[in-house]
């Protein structure tokens, strides 16, 4: 690594990481929105061990985003229990868990605070959570962007940025609380092609550093073998875990992995399991839940 | 050979930046260049020759008691006017400032009250639970329902016409303010508790800045209303003020300080409405630059 920064190495760089083991065990999520009961997570359970770079497939609708809500704290479950490392997350007496700053959320579309501008939107955190005074805090917003080649940009608004550069700023404001997960919605799904082989780049390139635990939801198959380490298939609704894939290619990735021998056959078993529940969803026909 | 490419080694061009002199003739030559200035020149003109026709070319029966433009222009602009009211009589600048005044201690207050209050009901259901329906009971009743209320209420000429504009623009100050705090997108309180945030520090960071737009739009429309039922409520109850002026200027049969009067409280009226509509955008360079970019 050309650049010897502190600040984006915290997870065990220089050994096995140690934060971020993300368990979920049977966890079950039953929606009412109308009186009718429908089940969105049935039984679900995944280990995802500390630094996993873990990606998850399925159909639309199929409880994806359902999962991330609960870990995040944004919704309730109705059984089962989520940990983080030894933390209980959520659980029986605890349907929803308390928000919190070890695990940061990058949403679809891109949650940057439009009033702020992308250096006060990464020092916000820092500053509301009492860890640096809001000078300090900039100051280090400052340094992080220029990492990640948005020195520039520092004094901008998010409107006045690209949408790739806002959410590299996004992640950046994530990575300065040093999270132990990262959850990321689809976060490329609006993107182009060549704009998203650039963040793809970005984003290993952060990760290698890192080695922070990535949850990542995705639909496409290729995004998902090129960026994680392991990719986790989910069944059509109610939600359960269909199929692990280890995707053993060493790191660091690049763009030549994509028509490699290895690559391709991964994708394919991939999308053999994705294919066959993207035709139950279909043939449901039902509409998506948020 | 394809290279992982940091994303610290983009390069991006350093973009150059017009002074602000550049930037100001160049807008103003572009101005000048498209239709627009001209059209609303001769718009204005338009306008004001077909109300010269009515009036005083062709003295169409229904006009003959209303004074045409010339008229008026030369009443307003003439140090000895007629019927006792042009731009060189103390009178003219008394009514306007004290037309002002109840304005400005009206929009304050109205402001002062129905911010706050909108914030809350925008951001606890609970608050708006309690209050919502008494606000909209009282919102619909026409202001100059009130007026006896507020004589009765108050003394003296001040107070029951403050208290009328008040109550006007507080409505319309208190409905968009919660408009704007329940407009705003739900990802952004997840990402502030995502980011650590108390509640405090929700209600400041992204409540607040977020709801600013619709606020400053609540507040333009706002100081309207503010003039409209001052007006209303000066007609019915004052000793000073444009729209006293108005009445007893239609009371002593003297038509042109009327129309003058008229003219005066549009151009005050809009007056207001630009300032308050700058200092929207400066305390919203996020949300002025965002629309300079789509070219608005």
């Amino acid at each position: 690594m050309k650049r010897a920064d502190a600040s984006l190495e915290f997870n065990g760089s220089s050994g096995m990481p140690t934060r971020g083991a993300l368990t979920i065990r049977d966890l079950v999520k039953i929606y009412d929105p109308e009186g009718v009961n429908i089940m969105a997570v049935d039984h679900c359970s995944m280990q995802i061990t500390p630094g996993e770079f873990c990606m998850i497939v399925g159909p639309s609708g199929c409880g994806k985003t359902t999962l991330l809500n609960a870990i995040a704290g944004f919704h309730s479950i109705t059984s089962g229990e989520i940990f983080l490392d030894d933390k209980l997350l959520c659980g029986p007496d605890k349907p929803i868990a308390a928000q919190g700053a070890d695990r940061i959320v990058v949403f679809q579309n891109g949650a940057l605070f439009p009033w702020k501008t992308l250096a006060e939107n990464v020092a916000y955190g820092p500053m509301v959570q009492g860890v640096l005074s809001k000078r300090n805090a900039l100051a280090k917003a400052h340094e992080m962007l220029a990492e990640a080649g948005l020195g520039e940009f520092g004094g901008k608004y998010p409107g006045e940025v690209s949408s790739g550069m806002a959410r590299r700023a996004e992640i950046v404001r994530a990575l300065i609380n040093r999270p132990k997960v990262l959850l990321l919605d689809e976060p490329y799904r609006a993107m182009d092609g060549l704009t998203k082989s650039i963040m793809h780049e970005a984003l290993l390139e952060i990760y290698d550093r890192t080695k922070v635990t990535i949850f990542f939801i995705t639909h496409d198959l290729e995004e998902a073998i090129f960026l994680g380490d392991r990719v986790y298939v989910l069944t059509t609704r109610p939600c359960r875990l269909k199929k692990v894939v280890n995707v053993d290619i060493p790191r660091p990735r690049n763009y030549e992995v994509l028509s490699s021998e290895p690559f391709r056959l991964l994708v394919e078993e991939t999308r053999d399991a994705v294919h066959e529940e993207a035709i139950k969803a279909f043939q449901l026909g039902e509409r998506e839940l948020a | 050979m394809h290279q992982v490419v940091s994303p610290g080694e983009f390069q991006v061009a350093p973009r150059a930046t017009p002074n602000r002199l550049a930037r100001a003739w160049y807008l103003l030559t572009k101005t000048a260049r498209s239709p627009t200035p001209y059209l609303m020149a001769f718009g204005i003109l338009l306008w004001v020759f077909v109300y010269w026709l009515l009036c005083e070319g062709l003295k169409l029966p229904r006009f003959v008691k209303i004074p045409g433009p010339i008229t008026v222009l030369s009443e307003w602009l003439s140090p000895h006017p007629q019927q006792g009211i042009s731009i060189f009589t103390p009178e003219y600048y008394e009514h306007i400032y004290v037309s002002c005044r109840r304005i400005f201690i009206a929009f304050c207050i109205a402001t002062s009250i129905g911010v706050p209050l909108g914030l809350v009901m925008g951001w606890s259901r609970t608050f708006r639970d309690y209050t919502f329906p008494i606000l909209e009971t009282l919102r619909p009743i026409p202001i100059l329902a009130w007026v006896p209320l507020a004589i009765l209420m108050f003394s003296g000429y001040e107070t029951p016409v403050i208290f009328l504009a008040t109550l006007a623009s507080l409505y319309v100050t208190t409905l968009n303010t919660m408009l704007g705090v329940q407009s705003i997108d739900e990802v952004y309180f997840r990402a502030a508790g995502c980011l650590g945030s108390s509640r405090w520090d929700v209600f400041r960071h992204v409540v607040v800045p977020g709801a600013l737009p619709f606020i400053f739009t609540g507040l333009q429309i706002s100081i309207g209303v503010a003039w409209f039922s001052l007006v209303a409520a000066e007609m019915v109850s004052g000793d000073f003020g444009l729209g006293y002026l108005i009445l007893s200027s239609y009371m002593n049969s003297v038509t042109v300080p009327m129309v003058i009067a008229m003219l005066t409280l549009g151009f005050v009226g809009w007056f207001t409405s630009a300032m308050v509509r700058f200092v929207g955008n400066r305390l919203m360079q996020w949300h002025a630059r965002a629309l300079a970019l789509q070219g608005r």
